[in-house]
């Protein structure tokens, strides 16, 4: 299978002089199975650039995943242009919202209400069904199974592990390491730590080995402390994590809105220093493409 | 009066939670910056709150493999602004009222509830359970009356004649609620648990705390002697007036005197005390 990049921004779309080598789109990842299958992961502003593309090979039979419903991982979704064709097949896949008790399907439409959109859901030609998954729950997408797992962000995330034409590649969503809330003197100190342990150990085991890993690291260690809490990676937990669960190779996503192609370079160039191991990583690119 | 389990169910969905942690959850979540040991701190001390994080954490949505069983459990698995946000869509339901029309006195109740549920872990900590299980001992306790919250708020008339009856004829209170409701508190609390996938543990202590069969679980017998304690020391009330044997693997390590269990178990009042800031005024 092969995996496109279609955008790889966090937060907010930043087109400009600074993001032309790295792409200014918010997330959008393609996996294109040998067979010809389309799954897309995410529809932030890069899924636009991707549904142009699409239009060439018509009808478009595809599905969509969405990690979590964040701005910038569902903004795009209105303007994906295989809505709005007869004959299309649509399948979206997300989590239910447990705060409001809401499908995946309302939320999303929500941003096709009358105030947002000038187009409704119910008047897309194409044909679109939802379904909320759960996790742990493995998907027949084509020639594909996508299994999604509980990721940490500050709303439901899932990360998707897509296995096809005997290789495996997970994308973790936005997603911050575990860590303890509690210091080392409180009584629950323990009893966190070992639920962290846990769960860690079940997410290890679960993309242990993949072919590629796609990981949120929008943060440096450097910045990370100020930003704990928001539901982020750092380039070094994400190269720890590829490391700890023995993975070929790592791309790294979810850039700042605000860091600069050069300033990417540079943290590039630093890590290469840093880790001289036999890890294969790159920081992901808008339309690099890669043969998994 | 007889009530439909599926009216049970659909009714605590919408059960607000007590005073004090609605004023807090509000107030807590009002800063961005909240400190998490304190949201999960003001959640686990209120048993509408947990229940309802551990329903939504359990439910179908999530079909997790294992049971969460805390709330710690809960952030660490669905996350910290997840669980943060739930808290404040039951705070947004209003406050249970501190009187109502069954004249059964809720933050009595809450204090029975916290007071069992110290006590509880105070026993279990004594008996050398491990620490990450002591919270197990706190929930079961916490939760073990859970039925009387149901009935109180949202059958208060009729619960208001059991508690007469249980007072005049000297029977137990869940005897009085058979006669009146078909069903008593136990029976209410173990229903909604299972419908809603709670730890089987947790399922067992709402089901059992009152009929349980001796030494076939630690955390029942635990608790079921930390409510007998809660009762004898009068801290809170929970609508019961009689008490009941204690079990014997409570006896056998403890003694069979209640005080001479307290003084066992150390500062059981300073513990209440820390337990009563989460009780309103
Ligand atoms: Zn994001
Ligand atoms: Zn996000």
């Amino acid at each position: 299978m092969k995996a496109r990049f279609w955008g790889v921004r966090g937060s907010i779309a930043s087109p400009g002089p600074k993001t032309v080598r790295y792409g200014g789109n918010t997330t959008c990842i393609e996996i294109e199975t040998d067979a010809g299958d389309v799954i897309i992961i995410d529809a932030g502003t890069g899924i636009f650039p991707l549904a142009q593309s699409l239009l060439r090979r018509l009808p478009v039979k595809c599905s969509v995943f969405i990690t979590h419903t964040h701005w910038d991982h569902i903004q795009g979704l209105p303007f994906f242009i295989p809505f709005f064709i007869p004959k299309n097949e649509i399948s979206i896949y997300g989590a239910f919202d447990p705060v409001a008790s809401q499908p995946i399907k309302d939320i999303l439409n929500r941003q096709m209400e009358y105030c947002y959109f000038p187009v409704r859901e119910g008047e897309l030609k194409a044909e679109i069904t939802y379904t909320n998954l759960r996790e742990r729950e493995t998907i027949e997408a084509g020639s594909a199974r996508v299994t999604s797992i509980l990721m940490n962000h500050p709303v439901l995330d899932f990360g998707y592990l897509v296995e096809c034409d005997g290789k495996r590649l997970f994308f973790t969503g936005d997603n911050e390491p575990l860590y303890n809330i509690y210091s080392p003197d409180d009584d629950y100190y323990e009893e966190y730590e070992t639920l962290i342990e846990m769960k860690n150990k079940l997410f290890i085991d679960f993309v242990r080995g993949v072919d590629v890993l796609i990981a949120d690291s929008a943060y440096t260690s450097e910045e990370y402390p100020a930003k704990k809490g928001w539901g982020h990676g750092t380039f070094d937990s994400c190269i720890k994590l590829a490391e700890e669960a023995g993975v070929k190779s790592l791309y790294l996503t979810h850039h700042e809105p605000t860091r600069g192609d050069d300033a990417l370079d540079v943290i590039y160039s630093g890590l290469q220093e840093k880790y001289a191991g036999p890890l294969e990583f790159r920081i992901a690119s808008e339309g690099l493409e890669i043969e998994v | 009066m007889k009530i439909s389990q599926q009216d049970i169910v659909h009714l605590v969905e919408k059960m607000p939670a007590f005073p004090k942690t609605v004023h807090r959850v509000i107030e807590l979540t009002s800063d961005m910056n909240c400190n998490p040991k304190d949201l999960v701190e003001l959640i686990e001390h209120d048993p509408v709150m947990v229940m309802n994080i551990l329903r939504l954490v359990n439910s179908a949505y999530f079909g997790l493999a294992q049971p969460i069983t805390s709330v710690n459990h809960a952030v660490v698995y669905i996350g910290l602004n997840t669980v943060k946000n739930v808290a404040l869509s039951t705070a947004t339901i209003g406050v249970l009222p501190k009187r109502n029309e069954a004249g059964f006195d809720m933050e009595a109740f809450l204090l029975h509830s916290l007071s069992t549920a110290t006590i509880a872990r105070m026993m279990a900590k004594r008996m050398k359970v491990p620490s990450k299980d002591l919270f197990d001992y706190f929930l079961a306790g916490l939760m073990h009356d859970f039925g009387k919250i149901v009935f109180a708020n949202f059958m208060p008339h009729e619960f208001k004649i059991a508690l007469k009856i249980a007072k005049e004829n000297s029977i137990h209170l869940y005897e009085a609620e058979n006669e009146i409701f078909d069903i008593n508190h136990a029976q209410v609390g173990s229903l909604l648990g299972e419908k809603w996938q709670l730890p089987q543990s947790l399922v067992d202590s709402l089901k059992c705390h009152h009929s349980h069969k001796e030494g076939k679980s630690q955390i029942i017998d635990v608790v079921s002697a930390a409510d007998q304690i809660t009762k004898e020391l009068k801290f809170g009330y929970s609508g019961e007036n009689l008490l009941e044997a204690l079990p014997a693997i409570i006896t056998k390590q403890f003694g069979k005197d209640i005080n001479a269990i307290v003084t066992d178990l150390g500062d059981v009042n300073t513990e209440i005390d820390n337990a009563r800031i989460f009780i309103s005024s």
